[in-house]
């Protein structure tokens, strides 16, 4: 109830907020923000929680926006059905990736998934159908009554996705399964003493990232009415689903939504006033004084402040 | 002769050109104090890392209670009953003690949280833990930690504990400590392996020892005549 009532009420929110009068840039930015919400809550699944950490994100991501694609351009497939079958795509990449870690961890296994996004970026370059390096011109359907434009509706549709996300998260992190991955962060040799399935453990967390990832991807090209692989796989992505969660916290699932809550507004803000070089310049400074200044993110931070303050 | 609780047939462990163990051979009864000795680099760990499985033996078969293990993954093992603790602690350091117990509790033994900790709060209890249950795994003390890898090899309610060095690097008094709460969880029913260098600490509690050299068994008997043997006092000394 805790976590359902507010989750509806920004859903409903959102609704409303999408059928306003509303300057059209709010869910312009809007979406990119909550893109990353999705984004750095799947990647705590597995970078948080389990310890693993991912720099693949852009490949999950641009797998989803290219399987969107493939469905819109082939079949004329609706957004749901884009949206669906992007998870889908991103959760078998994500069970390929969990048998990455049978052989490799820390920075190894970092160094693997980077390999992923340029392995995926190279495919679609050469790939015809897709438009290859060019990219392709997409063009969106009509905007669904009652909502104003396209981007609208794009917007309450990543609403509902992010609270979908998480909402996964946080049923990942209470469960049995939330304590095995702990148990693998900390000491994987010890888990697997304890009794804890690491292996299998590792491909519920990979996949279930890596669809979320693939999912978030899915309506971008219909948000840029056009898709291009450079730009699709951008490490900006794996970035900021990496430097979200570092900044708000990874042991909580509210963590993440924190970090990119502010990281990207923050961005958002920055493209708009200053320079949209600057923005990236953003990422690294907020990353660098957080490591250094509060290495347990936001949370992590306030929590410390209460304890002290409660003694 | 009953079947024996643990049987090891013929093991062997190679790592690239090295020879870790070869065809070794034991065989444990339930309720026993078994004591395994040898040098360093003797092959004591890799046979322990055989049988709890986070090595597979190359060739041989480990059976426990009858039944072929050699191919179960470690956490499979723990679940038929195999616990052990680490040489060096490896704690669940971003959890408080007792959820280190936790997590053996629900993944061994399918327990909830009630009742996983009120078994949690009874092992550490009967450790000496009780009171550092909610600190954090990394505010412990040497001894406690060693306390708390066997706390957290007993949350999984073992039929077979297997110690690795538990005493190495404590103080006379903890070695009396941590060998009283070994002989307790014998006498509970539970049969222990135990992995020491500490001479006096094995010789005093094992019923039976064996002793590694090289990756082979030399000698095996009563801790009084395991001290007597030529072979082993060769190993150890080198004369």
């Amino acid at each position: 109830m805790k976590f359902w009532l507010p989750a509806v009420v920004i859903v409903l929110a959102a609704a409303g907020v999408a059928v306003s009068r509303i300057n059209e840039y709010f869910f312009f930015a809007a979406f990119v923000v909550l893109t990353y919400v999705v984004l750095a809550t799947a990647w705590n699944i597995l970078g948080g929680y389990a310890g693993y950490v991912n720099f693949g994100t852009s490949a999950f991501f641009g797998v989803g926006a290219y399987t969107a694609v493939v469905l819109f351009k082939w079949l004329g497939a609706p957004l749901a059905v884009q949206i669906a079958a992007g998870a889908a795509m991103g959760a078998l990449l994500g069970f390929g990736v969990g048998m990455l870690t049978l052989r490799l961890r820390g920075i190894f296994f970092a160094i693997a998934t980077v390999a992923v996004i340029f392995i995926m970026e190279t495919l679609m370059i050469n790939w015809r159908y897709v438009g290859g390096a060019t990219g392709l011109q997409l063009l969106r359907p009509e905007a669904m009554a009652p909502f104003g434009s396209y981007t609208r509706m794009l917007f309450l549709v990543m609403t509902v996705m992010a609270v979908a996300a998480v909402a996964l998260a946080r049923y990942v992190q209470t469960s049995w399964i939330g304590r095995g991955l702990r148990a693998i962060r900390d000491s994987e040799e010890a888990a697997e003493a304890s009794g804890v399935p690491t292996l299998r453990l590792k491909l519920v967390a990979c996949v279930l990232s890596g669809a979320l990832m693939g999912a978030a991807g899915a309506p971008m090209p219909m948000y840029l009415s056009f898709i291009e692989p450079a730009s699709t796989f951008s490490l900006n992505y794996a970035i900021g689903a990496l430097a979200a969660p570092m900044i708000g916290g990874t042991t909580h699932w509210l963590g993440p939504v924190v970090g990119a809550l502010l990281l990207v507004t923050i961005q958002q803000i920055v493209t708009v006033t200053i320079s949209s070089e600057i923005n990236v310049l953003v990422v690294g400074v907020l990353l660098v004084l957080f490591v250094v200044l509060a290495p347990d993110g936001i949370l992590g931070f306030f929590k410390r402040w209460l304890r002290a303050s409660s003694r | 002769m009953a079947e024996s609780l643990l049987k090891v047939s013929g093991v062997s462990k190679h790592f690239g050109g090295f020879t870790a163990l070869s065809d070794v051979s034991l065989e444990i009864a339930a309720g026993e104090r078994f004591g395994l000795i040898g040098p360093n680099g003797s092959g004591k760990t890799t046979l322990i890392n055989c049988i709890s499985g986070l090595l597979r033996n190359d060739g041989g078969s480990i059976r426990f209670q009858g039944e072929n293990i050699s191919a179960l993954p470690a956490y499979q093992r723990t679940r038929r009953g195999i616990a052990r603790s680490f040489q060096v602690p490896r704690p669940f350091h971003t959890m408080s003690v007792l959820e280190n117990l936790l997590v053996p509790s629900a993944y061994v033994a399918h327990m909830k949280d009630t009742e996983g900790e009120a078994q949690a709060m009874d092992i550490l209890g009967s450790m000496g833990l009780a009171a550092k249950a909610g600190l954090h795994a990394n505010q412990l003390s040497q001894v406690e930690l060693r306390k708390l890898e066997l706390a957290r090899a007993m949350a999984a309610k073992p039929k077979l504990l297997i110690s690795d060095e538990a005493m190495a690097g404590l103080s006379g008094a903890e070695v009396d400590e941590v060998l009283a709460i070994l002989f307790k969880l014998n006498e509970a029913g539970i049969t222990i392996i135990m992995i020491e260098h500490i001479m006096q600490a094995v010789m005093r509690f094992s019923q039976r020892v064996v002793c590694l050299d090289a990756g082979k068994i030399i000698c095996e008997g009563t801790p009084a005549s395991i001290v007597q043997n030529a072979d082993v006092q060769k190993a150890y000394l080198g004369a």
